[in-house]
């Protein structure tokens, strides 16, 4: 079946436009036994689901501009004032103030570390990265909490300095638009697409 | 640095006390195909009506409101599947809820039901948990299981959950294993015990007669953790019946008191921020002050390598029943054992152990039926039944099939419900000629916890036989 039509979504005055097919329906199958007895049947699908980025929306659209965005609490009255949320987090999840937001990408660039890695051949259904993925969860000077990301250089281990790249020139928008490299590496030998921002 | 007030901590306090009368589970497996999920619940509801020699129908006139453990629509692909479930069993127009926290599902289930008691609310409950997790691929399986993780920053890298724990079990491995091969071995020791007891248990999917050397060779999943370090993918259901104590003895002369305590943590593990350790009864402030220098790496908390929630669920729990010290007033615990590099943080989180000694459970002999080295009654044996490792995680039944028989060994019943040959038959399974009786003899109280993710949510049940209480502590 065609998926040429496949949807797209624009939203104007704060509405969605649609543009396209968002689902394509495919016929059953029965599933039966060696027996030839009737056991149950297939249930295809194929959709397209719409999914708002909300308050976190200067993220994603950062990667693709080479920046890496954090948020700050800056009400006085809380006591993580001053804390820096990578992950961005929209609202400081003490006061539920709003963050104001930071640009992070000249610290991850100056002082990124992995905190801790894993590798795996593994992967669940709609991976896109290529296998092995070398998972890294980075941290930053003066930043409490810790990013999951992935390392497309090399092999990571607890301690070694990193930096980001992005997906400047294809973004998708998503959180593999960031992936982390050893510190030092060459423009050359990062994964096409990719810039240091 | 994070910091709780003391409303946050207060010890929770039953407006009554609330008991386990019964519980039941169906046969588990990779997969079913011959039987709807409803069938399989119903399989485990006659086993709890059976268990104390009433007939479905019989049992069900009790029941006042019902709480339904289902971890994922997605799985089931049956939005409101609860209110098929709740038809199928016949207990229309009874209220009832579903409840979902991840792995910790059959645990929060029962924690509603315990309140609902508690509260004065129903005099009689069903918390009633299942999973069928058989209708797609595994690597779809897998898919679904990273959406329970955060959809735009963690489930596009790699779609595969295990990524997103291994990163803790690495850390884990690092600071508190030191990259040791005693360690990995003690891990493995780990996995080939709750196979090897899931060789007892008829309902169990995953028995193996396996040796340390056969878990260290098993294909890389993600380095440390090997294919056998990891829990299985299950379908099948498990039930408790919960009651006042005036009902309670209505139905059986034997009922078990329960608490059920809850803690939480982020769903991003990156989330996560410092904060002193929440002590437990058995714990003194000063003990963890050199932590970081005995273990490099190992003096942030909860870091990557603990379980706030674990650690919270067992704050609130052992002060409402009394437990002090979990290894000298528990008999038998069954613990989360995802992978068994996170069973060993477990250990260290609930107070089995201090922090950064988790190993020592397993290296004693303590969590085993029978010490392996000294032929000794183990002081403390884990996941008798085989666990998540060798029975079974059909995520929505998985805390309350380990509560259930938790609840048979205080009972003096776990042989009964393990031995029978016709259950071995009606499964199609082979009863092993070295069958064991793992009973605990003389088990008077015990702990299941419940686990979500890379610790969202944990719960910590635990039962108590009414001749055997303990004093509650609020300190
Ligand atoms: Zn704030």
């Amino acid at each position: 079946m065609s998926t040429a039509k496949r949807g797209k979504v624009r939203v104007e005055r704060g509405r969605y436009r649609l543009d396209g097919q968002f689902h394509f329906p495919y016929p059953n199958d029965p599933i039966r036994n060696e027996d030839g007895v009737l056991m149950g049947i297939t249930n295809p699908r194929d959709l397209t689901h719409i999914h708002m980025y909300g308050g976190e929306a200067p993220f994603f659209e950062g990667l693709g501009q080479g920046k890496l965005l954090g948020t700050r609490c800056d009400n006085q009255n809380c006591d993580a004032n001053g804390s820096i949320f990578i992950p961005f987090r929209i609202h400081c999840p003490d006061c539920l103030g709003k963050n104001t937001i930071v640009d992070m990408t000249e610290t991850a660039q100056k002082g990124a570390t992995v905190h801790t890695f894993m590798i795996t051949e593994r992967t669940g259904a709609f991976n896109t990265l290529p296998k092995p993925i070398r998972f890294v969860n980075v941290e930053f000077e003066g930043v409490p909490t810790i990013l999951m990301g992935y390392l497309s250089v090399g092999e990571p281990e607890i301690g070694m300095k990193v930096v980001p790249i992005f997906n400047t020139t294809k973004p998708s928008y998503t959180i593999l638009d960031l992936s982390w490299v050893p510190e030092g590496t060459n423009e050359s030998d990062i994964p096409e697409g990719f810039t240091f921002g | 640095m994070i910091k709780f007030s003391d409303k946050q901590l207060k010890i929770p306090q039953m407006q009554r006390p609330v008991f386990l009368v019964t519980g039941g589970m169906s046969k588990f497996d990779r997969s079913i195909p011959e039987k709807r999920t409803e069938e399989l619940v119903i399989d485990s509801f006659v086993e709890a009506a059976e268990f104390i020699n009433k007939t479905p129908a019989e049992l069900k006139e009790y029941i006042h409101s019902c709480y339904y453990g289902h971890f994922a629509d997605h799985f089931g692909d049956q939005l409101l599947g609860e209110a098929v479930i709740h038809d199928r069993l016949g207990l229309d127009p009874l209220g009832n809820v579903g409840i979902k926290t991840g792995g910790a599902t059959g645990g929060s289930t029962l924690w509603e039901a315990f309140k609902a008691v508690a509260s004065g609310y129903s005099d009689c409950v069903l918390a009633m948990g299942w999973e069928r997790m058989d209708e797609v691929p595994t690597d779809e399986g897998n898919n679904y299981i990273a959406s329970a993780a955060d959809k735009d920053w963690e489930t596009p890298l790699g779609h595969i959950y295990t990524g997103y724990y291994a990163v803790m079990a690495q850390k884990y491995w690092q600071v508190f294993g030191k990259e040791e091969e005693s360690f990995r071995h003690t891990m493995a020791e780990i996995a080939v015990k709750n196979r090897g007891y899931a060789r007892m248990n008829p309902h169990a999917q995953g028995p193996m007669d396996i040796t340390v050397e056969d878990v260290l060779n098993s294909p890389v999943v993600a380095y440390p953790l090997r294919a056998l370090d990891c829990c299985l993918m299950s379908v099948g259901a498990s039930c408790a019946i919960l009651c006042d104590e005036k009902t309670a003895y209505e139905l059986t002369d034997n009922p078990l008191i329960i608490y059920v305590s809850a803690g939480s943590h982020t769903l991003r593990v990156a989330d996560r921020r410092d904060m002193d350790i929440p002590l437990l009864p058995n714990e003194s402030p000063d003990q963890y002050k050199d932590l970081g220098e005995r273990f490099p790496g190992g003096d942030r908390y909860p870091g990557f390598t603990s379980f706030l929630a674990a650690r919270m669920a067992a704050y609130y729990g052992y002060r409402m029943a009394g437990v002090v010290d979990p290894t000298e007033d528990l008999d038998l615990v069954e613990l989360h054992d995802a992978f068994t590099i996170s069973d060993i943080q477990t250990y260290e989180d609930i107070g089995i152990r201090p922090y950064g000694e988790g190993r020592t459970y397993v290296e004693s002999g303590d969590c085993y039926h029978t010490n392996p080295h000294t032929g000794e009654p183990g002081k403390l044996p884990s996941n008798l039944c085989g666990g998540l490792i060798g029975c079974m995680h059909a995520v929505g039944a998985t805390g309350i099939m380990q509560t259930v028989e938790v609840g048979q060994h205080i009972w003096g019943r776990w042989a009964e419900m393990h031995e029978d040959q016709s259950k071995w038959d009606r499964f199609g399974r082979t009863k092993p000629d070295d069958w064991t009786n793992l009973q605990v003899e003389g088990a008077k109280r015990g702990l299941a916890i419940s686990h979500a993710g890379v610790g969202s949510h944990v719960t910590a049940t635990i039962l108590v036989h009414p001749d055997h209480q303990l004093e509650r502590n609020e300190s």
